[in-house]
């Protein structure tokens, strides 16, 4: 592939091993390495020594498509830095009276210049720049303050004064003068060109990687960039299913699932691992919710080396292991040897009891199996719901057992317990003490096995009406919510060179299909019947033939796909970040750099990426600026474009550079950021223009951007004005300007969203900076929004702190690149409205840029045609992305729900939680399009319509009192704590722009973390005990029970601890317990703890450690990092503490009990 | 001066009918995904005014001739398009916004618009054709006249069946 286009960068790839050693073998060498480290394929097994290879090598010629991307002047620049790696650092560097002018002229060497030809606008740049240069010289003169005179010598063409910001270097040699600072850098370039250059042989094309792929199937582990090597799952032993957040905590242990069939049975630290992860995913069978929490049971009894592969294969059958608790004995499966003949009569016994998926000559069986329970419970069909189910997920050994005990013992109740009509206004403690779980569908138990994790993959209605007319009556949101790239503890990753796939509606085989015979299967979405494709047949788990059942697409309603080149567009892209950052006088007050140039620095090595990564910045005020990184420079290069009404590129291909290239420049650049600007005269920001830059020049590839901004943009192209009356802030009224302001903002995400490129925001003003139109450059990029109002890293350092640690998530969490996500369902429902950070493409695929995994979407469905020849219905979303390492992945979650025909059965299966989210995702949309009381309107309407729809079903009603099922008895408390919410409160002061940060965190909040933001936890804290407590990685957590959200809670004597999602509150009583002050706080008496405090001290006492590990625990892996903020009782700050007890009545709203009056008297009208 | 009248009105009319033809044909692309949100609005869009125009040059045109029948009955439609171009909000794209096309069922709404306003002018256009003021005109050029209708129909028949075909397509899917 194009050697000589190619040659320079081989070459200058090269140069990686010896100057960054550690980190250039740990990204491409670490295939080589034996270790059980990211790549557990290593094995001595037949071929997968050639992906991982391939995998290290084809970041170097990827260099061919790079400047493949980079049209001409990419093409241009290959050559000239070829022939000045001969003589570009002698040369110029040598002469150290030249100054800076001598980069440029070396650089404008033959073949360079074509290049600079190229850029039309240079010239007059000059001419118009020139005076507004000296601006800049000015403003950044500090740098160099012994230089400014040969500045003007500097002025070239460029405008680009290179600015050599390494100040200090120069200090710290004690070299004054300019001219000996570039001497400096003489001599430090001096020690390049020694190296010498082993040009690598030029790797196979990575397309030919993809075929290398070839195998009949290879599960694979995930590499996460983040991967932490050991299954920390093994380490939880509780048999208490993990609660939502702390799957999270579990996402790094993943390592890999897989690799069965070709890993390495010889080393024993891998087959260790996969020992492990393989009855991790044996628990994941039997019980989808609660992965891999009781793996290491299992894993003793297995580990003996030549069973290996049984335990593999025994794994895949959750029945049996289930069954036989850990012995793997009976399914011998001897040899890597695919015999058709024994493997139908292997399983043969298990077949009987297993009715779907395994006995194929049944027809349909899928639907055999969903009817029946259907059909034996009748009229409330859900035998034991919620509370049988839970039991039946804390000990998943017990499925089988469980379930037909479970089955007969409740069935003979009349009602199931979601159906039991709770009378609100009586019931005073309608907050349970436990965390609210998600409600399981009412499958059979196959089925519920094997359906996707509630975390990822939830719907409104786990009982979905036969048609739309039941669902109008049950006057109830129907829609999906969706986390689909979860961290996930572990997941199967399969490659295939079939992706087997529906042929008419393209949706990915699923567990949930049914097979008719071996060579045909039935799509659940649109019915088609399938050929199963030769492949398919070979089952590289059990390594037998003939069983397409038990492959793991057909076992696992998540899996992750490797895709072929079908799935490409264009060759994958690397993963390339752009920062640009404003530096006005605002914002270097605001010093915000400072922490975001020492999180980088603290993370560069993290950062998701391969070889390839490339990374660039840029800095705006009101001119922008950009910085040439190329390697082989002495320093960073700062080149400035004042011209912001047509904002171009000075050298387009040096300003992304490669990150392990340029590290060193990367690094002073970093160094040097804060200070460069500290003297900065300019107020205006130029975000328009500098945001049009960022997109030229990540439109060839894609990638993210990062914009950080702090105030309202006031220059150029998309400025905006002051829309906010302080006034009207806490109007009861009309809430104005919740939309944007331009449309400026909007259509360049659309462009960059065609371009795979995202735009994160990271807004940190003190002042309105009209976030509602600002937010549209990362709403429909597939960007995310931070904001972090009056940001000051010396008057507010809780924000500082906060900015940091959602920094550190923010750049080592995983990332996928140009991903699309597509949601297919059943044939008769439609979907009608998405909510989330994205570009709706067509009418069901989600164009995204860039995916994340703290990203959650919404889909609001319809039920077009009537449902009634059908007993299930499915979703399924398949997210295709490329993942940081440049390998195309499709993650596919599969959802299955039942149909149901009566109103009651409806209710029994509301998820409440998911339905007020939805809602509030609804509410956020109709305060933008209508207004912000009409969205309150419809809230409250929402109560009243579905209570006063349930109270006319039950017919034994006393009319006088408020009934809601009891799925549905948190619906009017949920609703109210939204009301009170900051995008939807009105009457109490909220500044614009955080009312608009509350919607845009609806919007693109998955579930569990809207739900704390809705609803927060409080926990009394004073008194925490190990009783019921977890373990997580041997640390011992109490779990407090739950306290409603009521000052009648909060006693003098006691102290609370508040989960609001993005922040921590402990309150503490006048008269609390002074050893409890003492232990945890650290300080002798409540009157001498401090007004402002942040941290819990390290102390060695009981009530201290456990006090800590239950805040850690609550607060691991959440996308935005909680602060924590400690409350006395008299201080002022108690009001944000107290705005936050939505039961209590206010000013403004109401009390809960007012409210269910409130809502009793309207459904009486 | 009549005929002059009644002779632009007819042309502008079968203009209009093109034009909702053509929002026919591109939202129903739309719909069955031929085309991405971001072109079908582009496209879209670019016609919205030219629309409006052409209809308020119409309902103004028999203000002055004083016909006051058509007027009155060609006001609401031209009101309601003058009151659609202006509620949009600041930060949509345009009538036909992108990003909020697919939501709401906004694609619906259009297309049922669309379709309404096919009817609306075809019935002005025969109203135009066969109305008093081109009596002579008609007389004289019955032939070519007649024939209009007949060109433009095909067109208007290959908008309709095409559209047709289409949700049927869909509905069989």
């Amino acid at each position: 592939m194009s050697a000589p286009a190619g040659s320079p960068h081989p070459a200058a790839s090269a140069r990686i091993p010896p100057k960054l050693g550690g980190a250039a073998a740990s990204g491409a060498a670490a295939p080589a390495g034996p270790g059980p480290g990211p790549h557990q394929q290593n094995g001595p097994a037949q071929n997968q020594m050639q992906v991982p290879s391939g995998y290290g090598l084809y970041p170097q010629n990827y260099v061919a498509p790079s400047g493949h991307y980079s049209q001409g002047p990419g093409k241009m620049t290959s050559l000239p830095l070829d022939s000045q790696s001969g003589d570009y650092y002698p040369g110029p560097y040598t002469v150290p009276t030249q100054n800076v002018v001598t980069p440029n002229t070396a650089s404008q060497q033959p073949g360079a210049q074509q290049m600079y030809g190229r850029v039309p606008p240079a010239p007059h740049v000059v001419g118009s720049a020139l005076g507004s240069f000296q601006g800049a010289t000015s403003s950044a003169s500090h740098l160099q303050t012994s230089a400014s005179q040969p500045y003007s010598s500097f002025v070239n063409h460029y405008n680009s004064p290179a600015m050599y910001s390494v100040n200090s270097s120069v200090a710290s040699q004690g070299l004054p003068s300019t001219c000996g600072h570039y001497a400096l850098s003489a001599v430090s370039n001096a020690s390049y060109p020694s190296v010498p250059y082993p040009s690598l042989p030029a790797g196979d094309p990575y397309r030919q990687q993809m075929l290398t792929s070839q195998s009949a199937l290879t599960v694979r582990p995930i590499r996460e960039s983040s991967l932490s090597g050991q299954n920390t799952a093994v380490s939880h032993p509780s048999p208490l299913p993990p609660p939502p957040s702390q799957q999270y905590q579990q996402q790094q242990s993943l390592s890999g699932y897989s690799t069965f069939s070709w890993s390495a049975p010889g080393l024993p630290s891998t087959q260790d691992n996969l020992i492990r992860n393989h009855t991790s995913q044996v628990a994941a069978n039997n019980n989808p919710t609660n992965t891999g929490v009781d793996s290491s049971s299992t894993t003793s009894s297995a580990s003996p080396m030549p069973n290996s592969y049984d335990a593999l294969e025994g794994g895949s059958y959750p029945d049996m292991l289930s069954s036989s608790a850990s012995s793997p004995a009976p399914e011998p499966a001897p040899e890597p040897d695919p015999a058709p003949a024994p493997v139908p009569t292997v399983p043969q016994p298990s077949k009987l009891a297993k009715p779907f998926g395994y006995g194929y000559p049944a027809l349909q069986p899928g639907y055999q199996n969903a009817t029946t329970p259907l059909n034996s419970g009748v009229p409330p069909s859900s035998p034991g719901y919620s509370g049988f189910q839970q039991y039946a997920q804390q000990y998943p050994g017990m499925n089988q057992l469980s379930s037909s005990l479970g089955g007969l013992s409740l069935q003979s109740s009349s009602q199931p317990e979601s159906l039991r009509p709770v009378n609100l206004t009586q019931e005073r403690n309608i907050l349970p003490m436990t965390p609210v779980w998600a409600p399981v569908p009412n499958l059979n138990l196959d089925l519920r096995k094997l359906n996707c994790s509630p975390d990822s993959f939830r719907c409104t209605l786990t009982n979905i009406p036969q048609t739309q007319a039941l669902l109008n009556k049950a006057k109830l949101p129907l829609g999906l919510l969706l986390h689909p790239f979860r961290d996930l503890t572990q997941l199967p990753v399969i490659t295939s060179n079939t992706i087997v796939r529906c042929r008419s509606c393209r949706t990915y085989i699923n567990p949930f299909v049914s097979f008719i015979d071996q060579r045909r299967w039935k799509c659940n979405l649109c019915y088609r019947i399938n050929d199963v494709p030769e492949e398919f047949m070979y089952n590289p788990i059990t390594r037998s033939y003939g069983e397409p059942h038990k492959r793991p697409e057909v076992q696992n309603s998540t899996v992750e796909f490797i895709a072929s080149s079908d799935y490409m567009l264009r060759p994958p892209q690397p993963a390339v970040y752009l920062f640009v950052l404003d530096v006005s006088h605002n914002a270097v007050e605001a010093g915000y750099l400072t922490v975001l140039c020492q999180s980088l620095l603290e993370n560069l090595d993290k950062l998701p990426g391969d070889s390839r990564t490339r990374i660039g910045f840029m800095t705006f005020d009101s001119t922008i600026h950009f910085y040439n990184l190329q390697e082989g420079l002495s320093q960073p290069q700062m080149l400035i474009v004042s011209d912001i009404d047509d904002v171009f590129l000075p050298t387009p291909d040096s300003l992304l550079v490669n990150l392990h290239e340029s590290k060193e420049l990367i690094k002073d650049l970093l160094n040097a950021l804060p200070n460069m600007f500290t003297n900065t005269r300019e107020t205006h920001s130029a975000l328009g223009p500098a945001l049009q830059a960022a997109f030229k020049l990540m439109s060839p590839t894609g990638g993210r951007v990062s914009v950080f901004q702090t105030q309202l943009p006031s220059l150029g192209a998309g400025l905006l004005q002051s829309r906010e009356d302080p006034n009207q802030r806490s109007s009861t009224k009309v809430v104005q300007h919740l939309g944007p302001a331009t449309d400026f903002y909007k259509k360049l995400a659309l462009d960059c969203s065609g371009q795979q490129t995202a735009v994160d925001l990271f807004l940190l003003s003190s002042q309105y900076s009209d976030l509602a139109s600002l937010a549209c450059i990362s709403r429909y990029s597939a960007g995310c929004i931070y904001y972090y109002p009056s940001f000051h890293y010396m008057h507010n350092p809780s924000q500082a702190e906060k900015l940091q640690k959602d920094l550190k998530r923010y750049l080592t969490r995983k990332i996928g690149f140009e991903a699309v996500m597509r949601i297919r369902c059943t044939k008769g429902l439609s979907m009608h409205t998405f909510h989330g950070n994205f570009f709706v493409r067509s009418t069901d695929l989600l164009s995204l840029a860039n995916i994340n995994p703290d990203a959650g979407f919404a889909v609001q469905l319809s039920i077009e045609e009537s449902l009634t020849d059908t007993s299930l219905v499915c979703f399924q979303t398949a997210l295709l992305y490329t993942s940081s390492k440049g390998e195309r992945r499709i993650r596919v979650h599969t959802l299955c729900l039942p149909v149901v025909s009566s109103l009651a059965d409806v209710y029994a299966g509301v998820d409440v939680q998911a339905a007020i989210c939805l809602l509030a995702n609804m509410a956020v949309d109709r305060s933008i399009s209508s207004s912000l009381s009409d969205a309150r309107d419809a809230l409250v309407n929402a109560v009243v319509d579905s209570l006063s729809a349930y109270g006319s079903t039950v017919s034994n009603l006393q009319h006088s009192a408020l009934i809601a099922p009891s799925s549905l008895k948190l619906f009017p408390l949920y609703v109210l704590a939204l009301l009170k919410q900051k995008a939807f409160r009105t009457g109490t002061s909220t500044r614009l722009d955080d009312r608009v940060y509350a919607m845009c965190q609806i919007k693109c909040q998955p579930l569990v973390h809207l739900m704390k933001m809705i609803h927060p936890n409080l926990y009394r804290i004073d008194r925490l005990t190990d009783e019921g407590a977890i373990h997580v990685n041997d640390r011992v957590v109490p779990q407090p029970p739950l306290q409603k959200l009521s000052a009648e809670k909060l006693t003098r004597e006691g102290a609370f601890l508040m989960d609001c999602g993005s922040a921590f509150y402990i309150w503490i009583g006048k008269s609390c317990d002074n050893n409890f002050i003492e232990d945890v706080l650290g300080y002798p008496n409540f009157a001498s703890i401090p007004q402002k405090m942040t941290h819990l001290p390290e102390l060695d006492t009981l009530s201290s450690e456990r006090a800590r590990s239950f805040i850690t625990w609550l607060r691991d892996n959440r996308p935005l990092s909680p602060v924590l903020h400690v409350v006395k009782d008299e201080s002022p700050a108690k009001t944000e503490f107290f705005q936050h007890l939505i039961e209590d009545r206010t000013e403004a709203a109401f009390s809960y009990y007012e409210f269910l009056l409130h809502v009793q008297q309207q459904i009486c009208k | 001066m009549e005929t002059v009248v009644f002779v632009f009105s007819l042309l502008d009319c079968c203009a209009l009918i093109f034009l909702s033809v053509y929002f026919i044909i591109t939202l129903s692309d739309l719909e069955c995904d031929y085309i991405n949100a971001r072109s079908c609005c582009s496209k879209l869009n670019k016609w919205v005014i030219p629309e409006v125009v052409g209809h308020t040059i119409i309902t103004v045109l028999m203000l002055i001739s004083l016909h006051w029948f058509i007027f009155l009955l060609n006001l609401p439609v031209a009101t309601w398009n003058i009151y659609r171009l202006i509620m949009v909000p600041s930060g949509n794209m345009g009538v036909f916004d992108p990003t909020e096309i697919h939501n709401r069922g906004q694609l619906k709404s259009h297309m049922k618009e669309a379709m309404i306003k096919l009817g609306f002018h075809l019935l002005c256009f025969f109203m135009y054709l066969y109305s008093p003021g081109l009596d002579l005109p008609v007389a004289e050029a019955r032939e070519p006249l007649s024939k209009t209708p007949y060109t433009t129909d095909p067109h208007f028949e290959d908008g309709g069946t095409l559209v047709t075909c289409e949700r049927d397509s869909e509905m069989a899917k």
